[in-house]
Formats: C-alpha cells, sequence, structure tokens
C-alpha cells in the first residue's frame, strides 16, 4: 500500500515500526507539491526548511517513543489560521505582507500533538465564496479536472488532499465552506458544531456562523483530527465547555437501528440528476445496514440563502473595518487625512466580493433598514434552528446531497453572485442552526467527485461520524484518487 | 429599485471605500438584485419570534481580572505600516 492511501493510525504505525520517517513522509509531500501545485495552486505559502527540521525533531521523538496522535504526519493549514512566524495572508491584497504574531489555537493543538506544517492553503478571500475564484493569489483549479473549481472557500484545503500534497487540512466553514469543496475534490469535510473547535486565531468572517474542522482522505482521520483540535479554549469566550469524547473508540458501532431522516426540501428540482442518483444510492446503502430510513421536513430551507447573506454579510462588515491600514496590512495614502487613508487602504486592498459583501452588510445595518433586513434575518433563523431541532426530535441525523451539482466551470459563475450564492443552498442551513455536518465522497458525476451530507444534532459529532464510517465501509469512493500525474 | 446609485455612494462613505464610478455602477446592479432576492424573507410573519444571534445560547463569558502574559510590544508593532516608538503612527487628524 503507499503511503498515499493509508490513514494517518497507519502512516502512525509504519512511522513507529520504522518502515518509513517523519523526514521521509516530509519530503515525498513536498516533491508532491513541487510537481503538481503550479497546475493547482492550493499553497500560497510553502514552509520546506522547518517542516523538515520538524520532521527531524519528530523522527528523535519517535525514535524515543514519545509520539503523540499526529507525530510526523505533514499536514497544512488554510491560510486564514495565525501561524506565528508564517506570512498569514487570508487571500487577500491587504494581508499580503501580514505576518502572524501568534498561533491560532486550533492549529497548536495540532502543532502540540506532533504534526508538521508544510504550509498555508489557498482560498477565497476572507472566506468570501464557493469556488476559490476569489483570491489575490488567483484561483485554486480542482486535481480531478483543472478546467473546474475545487469549490470554495476552504478550496486549498480540499485540492491539496486530492492532490496528495498533504495528509490532512484544516479549513473553516461559514456556510459550507469546508464542506462543499470536500464534496467537489472526492474528500471527507467535518464542520463540527458551532463552538466545538476553539477560533482564537482564526481571521474572522462571519463570527456567529464560523467554526473551524479538519478535511481528510477518510472517516477516521477526520474523527483523529476533530479529536485534536475540539474542546474549550479560555481565550475563544465562543468555545463551548463541554467533554470531548473519543471519537475513535466509538467510530465502529454501526447504524443499525439509527433513524435517518430524508429532509423533503433538499430532494427538489435543480437537484442534478446524477447527485439525486448517488444520494439515492447511499440510502439504499444505510437501508440495507440496518437503518430505518424517514422523511422529515426543514419547511424553511428556502429562505436560508437570503438570511444567510443578511446576517454573514452584516457581521462582516463589522468584522472588516479592523482592516484600515493602522495596525497590520498594506497601508495606501489617500488624500483627506486618517480616513482618506482609511478608503484609500480599504479599496485597493480588498477585492470585488469582499466589497460587494461590506456594502451589503453595511446596507443591512444601517439606520432605517436594521429591522427590515438585519433584525428580519435574525428572525428566520430562529426558524430554521426550529426547525432541525424539530427533525431531531424524530431522527438521529439527517441525510442531504452537499451541493446540487458536482465541480462547476471556472469562470462560469463569476459574473453571477446571486448563482454563485446558490450554489450552498444545502450547506448554509446547517451554519444558521449552528449545528454539525460532514460531507463525504458518494459516487462521481463522470469524472467529478460527489459529496454526500449527514447532518448531526449539536455536538453530537460522534453519531455522523459513525454513520459515516458505516458507510465508508461498504463503498470505495474514498479510494478513488484524482487522475493527476 | 430596490437602492439607488446615491443610496450606494453613501453606503460605500459609511463603509470607509474609496469606489471607482464604474464600481459603484456594478454594485449599484448587483445589490439591488440582492436586495431584491432577500425580500423573500418577508413572506413569513416574524411577529413575536425571537431573534436568534448565536445558535448556542450563551451567557457573558466572565473571568477573573488577572494580569497575564500578553503579545507585547515588538510583536504587536511588527506588522505596522508605520510605527514609532511604542505607537502606531497615522496621517495627521487635526490640521
Amino acid at each position: 500500500m503507499s503511503f498515499s492511501q493509508m490513514s494517518i493510525r497507519q502512516l502512525q504505525q509504519a512511522l513507529r515500526d520504522g518502515k518509513t520517517s517523519s523526514v521521509e513522509l516530509t519530503r515525498a509531500c513536498l516533491a508532491r507539491i513541487a510537481a503538481t501545485d503550479e497546475r493547482i495552486n492550493a499553497f500560497v505559502t510553502v514552509c520546506a526548511e522547518t517542516a523538515l527540521a520538524a520532521a527531524a525533531e519528530a523522527d528523535s521523538k519517535l525514535a524515543a517513543g514519545e509520539a503523540g496522535p499526529l507525530t510526523g504526519i505533514p499536514i497544512a493549514v488554510k491560510d486564514i489560521f495565525n501561524t506565528a512566524g508564517v506570512r498569514t495572508s487570508c487571500g487577500s491584497r491587504i494581508l499580503e505582507n501580514y505576518t502572524a504574531p501568534y498561533d491560532a489555537t486550533a492549529f497548536a493543538r495540532l502543532q502540540e500533538q506532533g504534526a508538521i506544517l508544510l504550509g498555508k492553503l489557498n482560498m477565497d478571500e476572507f472566506a468570501m465564496g464557493s469556488s476559490n475564484e476569489n483570491s489575490a493569489n488567483g484561483p485554486v483549479r480542482n486535481p480531478w479536472d483543472l478546467e473546474r473549481v475545487p469549490g470554495g472557500s476552504s478550496g486549498g484545503s480540499a485540492a491539496a488532499l486530492a492532490a496528495g500534497q498533504a495528509f490532512a487540512t484544516l479549513g473553516t466553514d461559514t456556510g459550507g465552506s469546508i464542506r462543499q469543496p470536500a464534496s467537489f475534490c472526492g474528500v471527507v469535510g467535518l464542520k463540527p458544531t458551532y463552538g466545538r473547535v476553539s477560533r482564537y486565531g482564526v481571521i474572522a468572517y462571519a463570527s456567529s456562523l464560523d467554526q473551524v474542522g479538519p478535511l481528510t482522505h477518510c472517516v477516521e482521520d477526520a474523527a483523529l483530527m476533530l479529536g485534536v483540535v475540539a474542546g474549550y479554549d479560555p481565550a475563544d469566550s465562543t468555545s463551548v465547555d463541554c467533554p470531548v469524547p473519543d471519537y475513535l473508540a466509538g467510530l465502529d458501532a454501526g447504524v443499525k437501528g439509527m433513524k435517518i431522516g430524508l429532509p423533503r426540501e433538499y430532494f427538489i428540482e435543480g437537484l442534478d440528476p446524477a447527485i439525486k442518483q448517488a444520494v439515492e444510492a447511499a440510502i439504499e446503502v444505510y437501508r440495507g445496514l440496518g437503518a430505518e430510513i424517514v422523511e422529515v421536513s426543514l419547511p424553511h430551507t428556502d429562505y436560508a440563502v437570503a438570511c444567510y447573506y443578511l446576517i454573514a454579510t452584516a457581521e462582516a462588515s463589522s468584522n472588516l473595518a479592523r482592516y484600515d491600514g493602522v495596525r497590520y496590512g498594506v497601508r495606501q495614502q489617500g488624500e483627506g487625512g486618517l480616513s482618506g487613508m482609511y478608503e484609500k487602504t480599504r479599496a485597493a486592498g480588498f477585492g470585488d466580493e469582499v466589497k460587494r459583501r461590506i456594502m451589503l452588510g453595511t446596507y443591512a445595518l444601517s439606520s432605517g433598514y436594521y429591522d427590515a433586513y438585519y433584525l428580519k434575518a435574525q428572525k428566520v433563523r430562529t426558524l430554521i434552528r426550529e426547525d432541525f431541532l424539530k427533525a431531531f426530535e424524530q431522527v438521529d441525523l439527517l441525510l442531504t446531497p452537499v451541493a446540487p451539482t458536482a465541480a462547476f466551470k471556472l469562470g462560469e459563475k463569476t459574473d453571477d453572485p446571486l448563482q454563485m450564492y446558490l450554489s450552498d443552498i444545502f450547506t448554509i442551513p446547517v451554519n444558521l442552526a449552528g449545528t454539525c455536518a460532514l460531507s463525504l465522497p458518494c459516487g462521481m458525476d463522470g469524472q467529478l467527485p460527489i459529496g454526500l451530507q449527514l447532518i448531526g444534532q449539536p455536538f453530537d459529532e460522534m453519531r455522523i461520524l459513525q454513520a459515516a464510517k458505516a458507510y465508508e465501509a461498504e463503498t470505495d469512493w474514498h479510494q478513488q484518487r484524482a487522475p493527476l500525474d | 429599485m430596490k437602492i439607488t446609485r446615491e443610496e450606494v455612494e453613501h453606503v460605500a462613505r459609511l463603509s470607509r471605500l474609496a469606489l471607482e464610478p464604474t464600481e459603484i455602477d456594478v454594485l449599484t446592479g448587483q445589490m439591488d438584485q440582492l436586495l431584491g432576492y432577500v425580500e423573500k424573507l418577508n413572506e413569513l410573519d416574524t411577529e413575536g419570534i425571537v431573534a436568534t444571534a448565536h445558535a448556542v445560547p450563551m451567557e457573558n463569558a466572565f473571568r477573573a481580572d488577572e494580569v497575564k502574559p500578553s503579545l507585547g510590544l515588538e510583536r504587536a508593532l511588527q506588522n505596522a505600516p508605520q510605527s514609532e516608538e511604542s505607537c502606531f503612527v497615522v496621517p495627521k487628524v487635526i490640521e
């Protein structure tokens, strides 16, 4: 078995048995990045020297029998995570010269457990986008088809895995930004419950929705990564202080007797026939494994995109006020003293999508419009959240497609913001409800991967991981690799 | 029209964005389309519905007021476009 087909636990075993070394794995990843990234553009920064030095240190720890669950495993993180001493540009011109002065907690936890940082991954600017075309570093290309998008905003995090450049990555998900690219690139992507993982040191987009999560080759790796990054952090007052279960220990419980709900609003016209077919086949797999399939309703689904684009943009307009050319970032001199400098700095530093969202959010919060837009959206958010809580009185988890289509072409939706926003129709409601969901490979539309979404109750990541593992054991979609050579 | 060009210019000022006239034109059309789309929320009666600010019910997170190590001057200033001694330097505010 080649290393690229091995789970992190298998790699750990190989490391402990001396069949490979962290230096060898790290060199292999760096070589793969060198060979493929001119085409993919997943990495914005590669930390070759520090990675190899850390790998050598990991090898001494392994030799001394002091290995943690990630010791010596090369990983990479979205460029939204502060990584001390490493450029952290968040896909934006305005931060192109920003070097993080400290570590984000989620990344620090990976490093404490021995993970090796290969570098930082491309993304839509400030995590705003569904195609990774809104990056100051240029678009990421889908390793399955270089003419197509990898999804966004964690496009680099998904594409790097699909291209075999890293063994696991971290992303963030505000409206689908882990799950949709995972689905487009044929990997596993987990968005944990709001509050499950600390966001300290993660550059903020929409603070009531943002959440950190892993992208991996298999469900077991996602469980392992979640176990490392999850848990209360005093530095993030929105992280929730509830125990982190041993996700790996409970992983093989199966789905016999589990009640799986199919929200009828997710199986609508506009859903690509290939996606529908793949998801229906997955439902049959679950039936065969002894799960009980129940139809449920999430009646406010159709309002989620509108609700999201008011709440997320309002929060973004506030969060991005900090980019003013004073404390960090690229400053532009302008006429008109301090406010002239602000206006020039921000106009030159932000890309079109970020400007559009700041504008929409500022409008939604502005005097005279607050009640009609922002407050209205927050009330609708309550209805959407209640839909989920009611459904979870009947079922253990929900099963849906991740996206209405497989990966679309570069440039296909860039001129039509609304069409782009609607590609997140099945992922956005989960963020509004604040619960957890994962995407896992469940089929192919020609040469393009299709993702299955499992949505769990708040803080019940365990159950969706169990259900995903049971499916993975029956199928081999997760073993498919992009034809990139 | 949900939004006029003048309103878009006003919002650009509130957003501290010095936009080009062509950007204002494009944004006027796009914001009009998006505001038209979000109108659909008005189909829902939300009378008496409590607004959700956070999905997880949260109270203010208090902690003891203790002195702890912080970032420190050097690292806090390392990314500043312009700094002097222990300060960020900005353009003159008052003539």
